[in-house]
């Protein structure tokens, strides 16, 4: 393999950041220096102004494949999560068929192999995600499944989820919970509230999802398993965690760019492209999120990245898919929520570290085939690195994305900083904002 | 707030101001006098195509909506559901590019979803959407036609027009809203039209047929049904939307009779005066007593009577305000 | 003034600006009974007429005209009002008015029917008027009365009786009612 320098970026490590160049060689980390003095062929990538760091790991993506390829292959959303500044993605297991055995498994880590992105899959926690019985997770396990989810729906029986919790536990692996309780959902299709009462839509109440996260903790509470929670909306539901994490119970979480920058006023034009469950929330609940991240008390940030073909995002919104694309724009809402006084460390901790550590994905992890992502950048590591650039102005066109969807609800909004080169293992996959 | 509808889609009251409201109501009295002709026709959208896209039944309506183009000289395009390909699969959108492909100048739509109009507006912007009720959300003409005949009534009552008397006969009119208000288009619509033409209004039905947000409506949720009634002087009431499920929201049919329904024993709670109103289809024995309905206090046989002016006025504003239309 | 009246007096469309008064109610009035006079005169008896005021500011003159007719005649006269809104085919270009009441007391079949109307301008509102009336009957002939001509017609409609003929130019506006008749201009819209 060639050699790549990154010049003069802010160089962000575990403990200080500075400005250095990188230089990385076969797929690793070769030389971190205030100046380096690179090989005659290796290539030359301009980082000034711009942060780098580890690549992104994305915890929660929805590939679609197999089953739904019109929406999105392994292949086209590695494509997409690249040029997000993804080095790593965790597939979601609510495919067609799910990802509930091995040769499922086996399938889907293959084709992720093929792409230049680690793919690591999330196994269902129960035979195809319907609740009742355990899916082989020990199986899955063996072939590198660290997280186990039927995400899409929580696990709604909590005999089951205690069976599941107490099974997990000398496995080593980690279960995620889509937390909402679906007969208080009561199949509604946007936050419960005084608006969805104006429109005559079906709310999903706040309570539906805390009902869960409560329940999910005195669990854990009580099996000692680890649980991760996926896509955390509500303010309440992020106090809940915070105080569970504090008192030492092994509880994770991530909150998606989308419950931190839209709230629920974005569904008053029934558009189905702001349908999503858990739905998108009131006002102080976008802003309790962004207290959060700035204050640096998030473990990750998740895209739950969900292609739809255009034609089903085309039907009313009671009927429409919920679901919204997310892996391209995640890195620039992130920076966006943290603010003015946005850390660089905070960023990437979001963003990488955090996703490493619960994927386990991380140098000192068992991380099956996978490189190791999240790390320092330092000599040795392996070269998952994403250069972001915090002062490029752009504005989202959901026809010019790398994904077979178009389910954006960014479409037209201008954004602030924008992923300029992802190298993933060592590859330069995205140069420029392009791929490769 | 739209000042009028002019040369614009209907498709909510909430975005309605006073002004536009009796606008409607204005022009509706023209059309009440076109109606009492013996030719019952005027060419006013005389080359204007009229599309009746009916995605959830409902003959009554469609048949006044349909009456009301073919009175103002307009060619109507019937698609009701049974016939429409979109039970296939096929999405909104096509079906609308494919009816807008013929030409369409509105199109005057039903359908179980809500917001369902709106979207469809997005789609073809450049056709006027009336909506004919969509799903929980609106039923605009029906709300119209509602203060129409509150309006004529009560201006039959106190010897004057409906033109003089303007808004002026709804300032601190008490109106009492009952039955299913949560699962109910036709409330919205009416609260809207109540409220923003100076009326009082107030809702009671059982807890749970109360809509979420209730609160900030502009409307008080009161729970004494008999004082209610007492105070109202006009009773506009709701059926049990038993197709959106609201069967779930309470133990029976009888239980609902017992706590909301407007029996002939509460009916002696009324004040003499008072209008009883229903926008049908009445469930007889439910909400509301037979001898109730057949009673000179029911004024429902003058709200189905309105509908075709109402929508002729509609259609006529929104349609003819448009500014394109055929020459000489 | 009721709310009836203000509703007649209130102007449509963009306001007016009076540059002169041209007629005062005192020459209106006289104007209208010389009319009346040439009605008669035309057709004899007043028995088969129908006078028909088109809304809104052909009312009055029809108003007062029907009354001078049942003076001078000795009998009532028919006196009915019609709103030519809903037959207008010029909504393209002006912005479409709001709709006022039609009275028409009976089938206007073999009746001689009178239109007044205010001022004849293009000549449109007229032809909307003819399209409403065969909604009422066919009747035995239509005649037209109005209280200004001020030209530029578009169309092939001439005035049986006028009150007085005043040539103008597109850019002015005339405003004619019992209280007089002025010249000036309009505001732009």
């Amino acid at each position: 393999m060639s050699a790549l320098v990154i010049r003069q970026g802010l160089v962000v490590g575990v403990h200080a950041s500075d400005v250095a160049d990188v230089l990385i060689i076969d797929g690793h980390i070769a030389e971190v220096a205030p100046t380096i003095d690179a090989p005659s062929d290796a290539y030359e990538l301009d980082a000034r102004d711009c942060w780098v760091g580890p690549g992104f790991v994305d915890l929660h993506t929805h590939l679609r494949e197999p089953g739904r390829e019109s929406a999105e292959t392994i292949e086209s959303g590695a494509r997409a999560g690249a040029l997000g500044g993804y080095c790593a993605l965790v597939a979601m297991p609510n495919t067609e068929p799910a990802l509930d055995s091995v040769a499922l498994v086996s399938y889907v880590l293959e084709r992720g192999a093929r792409t230049p992105l680690d793919v690591a899959v999330a196994g269902a926690i129960t035979k195809d995600r319907r609740g009742e019985s355990l899916a082989p997770m020990a199986e899955m396990a063996a072939l590198g499944v660290r997280l186990f989810t039927d995400d899409g729906v929580g696990v709604q029986d909590p005999s089951v989820m205690r069976r599941a919790l107490t099974y997990a536990r000398p496995l080593g692996v980690r279960l995620a919970q889509h937390c909402e309780d679906e007969a208080l959902a009561a199949g509604g299709t946007m936050n419960e509230g005084a608006l969805s009462g104006r429109l005559g839509l079906t709310g999903r109440p706040a309570l539906a999802e805390e009902l869960m996260v409560m329940r999910d903790i005195e669990l854990v509470r009580l099996t000692g398993s680890a649980l991760h929670f996926l896509h955390l909306s509500t303010a309440r539901s992020l106090e809940l965690v915070l105080a569970a994490r504090a008192e030492g119970l092994p509880v994770t979480f991530e909150v998606a760019p989308h419950h931190f920058t839209l709230d629920e006023s974005a569904c008053a034009n029934y558009d189905p492209v702001f349908k999503v469950h858990p739905p998108l929330r009131a006002a102080n609940d976008v802003e309790a999120l962004r207290a959060a991240l700035a204050r640096g008390v998030v473990d990750a940030v998740a895209t739950d990245h969900a292609p739809h073909a255009p034609e089903l995002k085309d039907l009313v919104f009671d009927e429409a898919p919920a679901g919204m694309l997310g892996l391209e724009h995640a890195a620039s809402l992130t920076f966006e929520a943290l603010g003015d006084a946005a850390d660089p460390a905070t960023f990437f901790q979001v963003l990488s570290r955090g996703p490493a550590r619960v994927a386990q994905l991380r140098r000192g992890d068992d991380r099956f085939r996978h490189s190791a992502h999240g790390g320092d950048v330092s000599v040795g590591e392996d070269a998952n690195l994403t250069v972001f650039d915090p002062t490029c102005e752009w504005v989202v066109d959901r026809h010019e994305l790398a994904s077979r969807s178009m389910n954006t609800p960014y479409d037209a909004r201008a954004m602030t900083g924008r992923v300029r080169a992802t190298i993933a293992r060592g590859r330069l996959v995205v140069d420029q904002g392009h791929l490769t | 707030m739209i000042e009028s509808i002019r040369g614009r889609s209907l498709l909510s009251l909430n975005e309605l101001s006073k002004d536009a409201i009796l606008e409607v109501l204005d022009t509706a009295e023209s059309f009440v006098e076109v109606n009492r002709r013996t030719i019952k026709k005027v060419p006013a959208l005389k080359g204007r195509v009229v599309a009746s896209l009916f995605f959830e039944e409902s003959t009554r309506t469609r048949l006044s909506f349909e009456t009301a183009a073919k009175r103002l000289s307009a060619d109507v395009l019937s698609l009701a559901v049974a016939s429409s390909s979109v039970k296939k699969g096929e999405s909104l959108r096509d079906t609308i590019a494919t009816i807008d492909a013929l030409g369409i100048d509105a199109v005057v739509m039903r359908h179980r979803s809500s917001g369902a109009a709106l979207q469809v507006s997005r789609y073809v912007p450049h056709v006027k959407v009336i909506n004919g009720g969509d799903g929980q959300h609106q039923h605009p003409t029906q709300g119209l036609l509602d203060a129409f005949t509150i309006r004529q009534v009560l201006s039959e009552r106190h010897d004057t027009t409906g033109l003089e008397s303007g808004a002026e006969l709804f300032e601190g009119l008490r109106i009492l809203i009952v039955g299913d208000i949560r699962h109910s288009r036709v409330a919205r619509s009416d609260v809207a039209a109540y409220a923003t033409l100076g009326a009082e209004v107030r809702l009671c039905a059982p807890g749970t047929l109360l809509p979420e947000g209730v609160s900030t409506w502009p409307a008080t949720v009161v729970e004494d049904f008999d004082e209610a009634l007492a105070w109202a002087d006009v009773v506009g009431l709701l059926r049990l939307q038993s197709e959106r499920g609201s069967g779930a929201f309470v133990a029976s049919l009888d239980e609902f009779t017992f706590t909301h329904g407007l029996t002939v024993g509460r009916s002696t709670l009324l004040k003499p005066e008072t209008l009883i109103m229903h926008p049908g289809p009445m469930n007889r024995g439910v909400e509301i007593d037979s001898r109730v309905v057949d009673s000179s206090a029911a004024i429902v046989e003058r709200q189905v009577s309105n509908g075709v002016p109402i929508r002729m006025a509609v259609l006529y504003l929104c349609v003819a305000g448009s500014g394109e239309g055929p020459g000489l | 003034m009721g709310n009836e009246d203000e509703r007649q007096a209130r102007p449509r469309g963009p306001a007016f600006t009076a540059k002169s008064q041209l007629m005062t109610s005192d020459d209106v009035a006289r104007a209208l009974r010389r009319m009346a006079h040439e009605i008669i005169e035309r057709n004899h008896s007043v028995g088969s007429i129908s006078i028909v005021g088109l809304q809104t500011g052909g009312t009055a003159p029809a108003m007062a005209l029907a009354t001078m007719l049942a003076e001078i005649s000795g009998a009532p006269v028919s006196a009915n009002t019609l709103d030519v809104s809903f037959y207008r085919d010029d909504l393209s270009r002006n912005p479409i008015p709001t709709s006022s009441a039609t009275h028409i007391e009976h089938d206007l079949t073999d009746r001689t029917v009178v239109l007044v109307d205010d001022v004849l301008f293009t000549g449109r509102t007229i032809r909307a008027a003819l399209n409403a009336l065969s909604d009422w009957g066919r009747p035995h002939a239509v005649q037209l009365a109005v209280l200004v001509d001020r030209g530029h017609r578009e169309l092939p409609i001439r005035p049986d009786y006028v009150g007085k003929n005043l040539p103008t130019s597109l850019d002015e506006a005339i405003v004619a009612t019992l209280d007089g008749v002025w010249i000036g201009t309009r505001e732009a819209t």
